[in-house]
């Protein structure tokens, strides 16, 4: 099964990152891509260009607190927001799968116009194919962002007594987007979180300019920041479960269905690692904005092995293992 | 959280008491995914003297399901004219190379469902389809499979059908704790007793002399319930204790049981690891065969080919509790939870899968 590709590939999880260690690096090889940021610093350019691009397939393309355009926006503005780059210009491919309703064309293009007023950042460019039915569902987006750093790149890299904290409440776009694929029905409805983020890390950094990393927790939620900082910065990455602001209405769902919030995508929630000394500056910033109000610190880094773990809520620690492809839900 | 069943202060006093109790080395089992599953996430384990064993039986519904019913369920995937739905970590559950997982990334209709009734509207709304429900899970989940077929025989649909997969849990504990599986004690799945009564459990210490508690989900109720038999075991008791009358009494419920043997008949059923054990499975009975999947497509089963496991794969060992899933040969090489050989690696409430995402505690 493993001689093609699967969709537990395209999850975030190991088997992603097999695809893009045994496959993409070897391929592609060069300075820029392999230090793997969520944008690529270009080196031509004085180091003050930042360039990244996103794809968005998501099933249903509409869902409660976003769609498709929405992402295809905030997904890509993110990605540049959390390398320290003030995004600017965005380019927009679309593929259209012939029969798809232009009304509907209509309404995603109108959501990413508003997404990218909200983010300040302006679509200059596209294209358009359109390909027969059944070889694409309905619609797929690509976008790409320019954005320029006004100051110097940060670090990501992350040191041992560095605080983290989140933006706000974790998993709302996975599970909301889960329950409308699966029309899971569950009240009060789930709501995707999904949202331009350049303002509220804008925010952050110029009160903390001292910030050490940033990531979006995407695919592969929290724990996936997680296991990369630990990783990439050869610290133990501890997060305090009971610390991690979860939603009832997400935490209900998730003990329902027998997933973890904390693996569980978002798609407008940024994880910061400060020095402890400018833990508070950092929460009192991110907490000012609206987009952070309810940011909360949630762990350190540690001197030890390079892994995550969880602290339970009941003292315990435990690895805070990556998500092994795609999350399903279990039976009770 | 200010919940007094993750209550620290609490959580400590009954480290205490266990490890106070403990006089030699004791193995207790669990026979419930969601025990297994709680054991892990919260990290139990660690806060336990290494004297004291966890270890987990055949709990997980989608673990013990056997090989042939997968194929089975395979075979109706691929009808062109059947819908079939499952609970979600049985997608995964593989056969030979094969899983529904697999034949749905190559394009067949399998769809998750939370409850067998989700089926039932599945096959209201798109009549065209035969809309198959491949039903697992032990008293927990079979009284809302029984009720389902109820409904559907009052409305008469032409298009929906059940593949069971149910099973029992009191018989296969009868045949694997009574054939010498090295238990010193076992904690009672609160889910399944809730249903079928505590005393439902009580041949567990009069016929086989071991020390049982009827355990809740918490942290602490699991450790109320292990607490409990490690003072019986330390006071040579061998007793059945209730510690989740919260949601068990003694005669379980009696309307989900009536249910159940109004659509159901005890069968003989072939647990993944344990073989063939007598009266642990649940058949439809007669008055239901139209609407049972196993007689409708009799035909296209019995055409299908039938899927081996691994022969290399412990999982029958793990699931008697013989081996932890670390001394099996696949573990974590051969056998991972995104290549399953086995079923305890895929449900995440499986023991390997557990041990492999949550390293056992072991920090």
């Amino acid at each position: 099964m493993n001689d093609c590709i699967t969709l537990a590939h395209g999850e975030g999880g190991r088997l992603y990152r097999e695809l893009v260690e045994q496959v993409f690096l070897p391929a592609f090889d060069n300075v820029a891509l392999n230090e793997l940021g969520d944008s690529a610093v270009c080196p031509a350019f004085g180091d003050r260009l930042a360039l990244t691009t996103d794809s968005f397939v998501v099933r249903p393309r509409f869902f409660p607190g976003g769609d498709i355009g929405r992402l295809a926006v905030s997904g890509t503005v993110n990605d540049l927001a959390v390398s320290g780059a003030q995004p600017l210009y965005l380019t927009c491919a679309m593929i259209l799968e012939a029969g798809l309703p232009i009304d509907e064309l209509r309404r995603i293009c109108d959501s990413m116009a508003a997404s990218a007023r909200d983010a300040g950042v302006a679509v200059v460019t596209g294209d358009t194919k359109v390909v027969e039915k059944g070889a694409c569902d309905g619609i797929f987006i690509n976008t790409a962002g320019v954005g320029l750093f006004r100051r110097e790149p940060l670090p990501q890299k992350i040191r041992p007594g560095d605080v983290i904290l989140v933006s706000g409440s974790v998993g709302d776009h996975g599970l909301a987007v889960l329950a409308a694929r699966e029309k899971l029905d569950f009240r009060p409805q789930l709501e995707s979180d999904a949202a331009p983020l350049n303002g509220l890390i804008d925010a952050l950094l110029q009160a903390v300019p001292e910030t050490r990393a940033l990531r979006d927790a995407t695919r592969g939620g929290l724990t996936a920041v997680a296991n990369e900082w630990a990783e990439t910065s050869g610290v133990t990455v501890a997060i305090e479960e009971t610390a991690v602001p979860v939603r009832p209405q997400v935490r209900s769902a998730c003990q329902l269905l027998g997933l973890d919030p904390l693996h569980a995508a978002n798609e407008g929630k940024v994880v910061a690692a400060v020095p402890e000394r400018f833990a508070d500056a950092a929460l009192a910033a991110l907490r000012k904005h609206p987009l952070g109000k309810d940011a909360a610190i949630i762990g350190r880094a540690e001197s030890g092995p390079p892994r995550a773990v969880l602290i339970t809520s009941i003292g315990a620690r435990r690895i805070l293992a990556l998500p092994e492809g795609e999350q399903l839900p279990r039976i009770c | 959280m200010a919940d007094i069943y993750e209550d620290k202060k609490l959580i400590g006093k009954l480290t205490a008491r266990i490890a106070s109790a403990l006089r030699h080395p004791l193995t207790i089992m669990e026979v419930c995914g969601t025990h297994t599953m709680s054991i892990a996430a919260s990290g139990l384990r660690s806060l336990l003297p290494p004297e004291l064993r966890l270890i987990s039986g055949p709990g997980c519904p989608v673990c013990v399901t056997d090989s042939s019913l997968i194929s089975a369920a395979l075979a109706l995937a691929r009808l062109p004219r059947v819908t079939l739905t499952t609970f979600g970590d049985m997608l995964r559950v593989p056969a030979g190379e094969q899983s529904l997982q697999y034949l749905r990334e190559q394009g067949a209709d399998v769809r998750l469902v939370l409850s067998p009734l989700d089926a039932l509207e599945l096959a209201q709304q798109e009549q065209e389809r035969q809309v198959v429900f491949f039903a697992v899970g032990f008293e927990t989940t079979a009284p809302l499979t029984a009720s389902t077929l109820e409904l559907a025989r009052e409305l008469d649909l032409p298009n929906f059908s059940v593949l069971s997969a149910h099973k029992t849990m009191p018989a296969a504990l009868r045949s694997l704790l009574g054939g010498g599986a090295r238990v010193d004690g076992l904690l009672c799945p609160g889910h399944v007793a809730a249903v079928t009564g505590a005393d439902n459990f009580d041949f567990v210490s009069r016929e086989l002399g071991l020390p049982a508690a009827v355990a809740g989900f918490t942290p602490v109720e699991i450790l109320l319930a292990v607490a409990a038999i490690v003072e019986m075991s330390a006071a040579g008791e061998a007793k059945l204790v209730n510690c989740y009358k919260r949601a068990v009494k003694p005669e379980g419920n009696p309307a989900a049981r009536e249910i159940m043997e109004r659509v159901f008949l005890p069968c003989d059923a072939r647990w993944r690891g344990l073989g063939d054990l007598p009266g642990s499975g649940l058949a439809i009975r007669p008055e239901f065969a139209a609407f049972d999947a196993g007689k409708r497509f009799a035909a296209e089963i019995a055409a299908a080919p039938v899927y081996r496991d691994d022969p290399d794969c412990r999982c029958g060992q793990v699931l008697r509790g013989d081996i932890s899933p670390r001394q099996c040969p696949l573990f974590g090489a051969a056998c991972t939870p995104q290549h399953p050989c086995g079923a305890c690696m895929v449900s995440s409430e499986g023991s390997c899968a557990a041990a492999y995402r949550y390293g056992e505690g072991s920090l």
